[in-house]
């Protein structure tokens, strides 16, 4: 009878544990930072096409201190089960002049609503972006990217 | 003499631990109430009419927050992005992201929603969907500002938590307005 009641606390502690640092993995990659992997040609070349590891912090876009030239991770507004690295190119308010590469180079000029801002990847000739699907909710911002890690001959911050 | 010296530092030490023992549990306690609410469920009060009669049945203004209905928001339904017509939803707001509104998703990805103020229709398009509240009379809701992404959508509301006389699990209501592909 003590045997049992004795595996039954050794199980509860080992529980315990185990679900304090699950929590504390939760928190870190969800508030502070978490390394992430990026592919596609959208950012080149910043960012090469595959085989970039990321670091991503979460602090940046719940104060508010995103702005116009920032790499963010933004879910899709036409798939919400992925998300897209794309760089800050205006906020709300602003003026953004954007032109289509494959469209005989018409240019448009809009004004970015309350609340939304203006993504677009470095890459114009292979990105879909608020070119495509227009500015996107300040609300769909996941991420800011900071730092890169792998390749190592491209170790450092993102600017 | 020196009793009532080592009497006061024992005393000192054992209050430093309890501190440091409290502080460590009320941490331990802040990060898992974390996580839980927001990968499983959390309870959130409503406020505003615009979801009458589902909540907030009465607008009191005078009794003010202590009349706000509480309700279970359950967060397994972002695994997939998967929602049926009819689920009530809480969305961060597209043009405020801070703040976070309750509304009933009428259209999704490819139906088309007709505006009887217009005569018009449109159809919503990929990865967004139509929200709006059960009290039309007094709800900001797509008719405003459009079909919003899915992406905004932070968790499903299942039941009613307080005041008690009105537990009850939140059923999914169909709009006669819409014509959906299936």
């Amino acid at each position: 009878m003590r045997r049992w009641g004795l595996l039954a606390k050794e199980a509860l502690t080992q529980t315990l544990t185990f679900a304090r640092f699950f929590c504390l993995f939760h928190v870190t990659n969800h508030y502070l930072w978490s390394p992430t992997l990026v592919f596609g040609p959208s950012m080149l070349p910043t960012l090469n096409l595959t085989g970039d590891v990321i670091l991503a912090e979460y602090v940046s876009h719940r104060v508010g201190r995103l702005g116009p030239g920032d790499i963010v991770f933004v879910r899709s507004p036409v798939d919400p089960n992925k998300i897209v690295t794309k760089r800050i190119v205006g906020v709300e308010g602003d003026r953004v002049t954007y032109f289509k590469p494959r469209n005989g180079d018409s240019c448009h000029t809009v004004v970015v609503p309350k609340g939304h801002v203006w993504i677009q990847g470095d890459n114009l000739y292979a990105s879909r972006d608020s070119r495509q699907f227009g500015p996107v909710p300040y609300g769909l911002i996941e991420g800011k990217a900071f730092f890169r890690v792998w390749p190592p001959n491209s170790f450092g911050s993102l600017g | 003499m020196s009793c009532i010296c080592i009497l006061g530092e024992i005393s000192i030490m054992a209050a430093q631990n309890f501190l440091w023992s409290f502080t460590k549990n009320c941490f331990t306690f802040g990060l898992i109430g974390l996580t839980i609410s927001d990968r499983y469920a959390s309870i959130v009060p409503v406020r505003g009419s615009s979801m009458s009669p589902t909540f907030n049945l009465t607008t009191d203004s005078f009794m003010g927050s202590l009349s706000d209905d509480y309700v279970l928001v359950e967060k397994f339904c972002l695994q997939k992005y998967k929602f049926s017509h009819g689920d009530v939803i809480v969305f961060c707001s597209p043009s405020n992201h801070k703040e976070k509104h309750v509304k009933r998703i009428i259209g999704l990805p490819g139906d088309w929603i007709g505006t009887p103020m217009t005569n018009d229709v449109m159809k919503v398009p990929n990865g967004h969907c139509w929200v709006e509240g059960d009290n039309p009379s007094s709800s900001l809701d797509s008719r405003s500002f459009g079909p919003i992404p899915l992406g905004l959508i932070k968790g499903r509301v299942t039941h009613i938590l307080w005041p008690p006389q009105r537990v009850r699990h939140i059923e999914r209501k169909n709009h006669e307005n819409i014509l959906s592909p299936s």
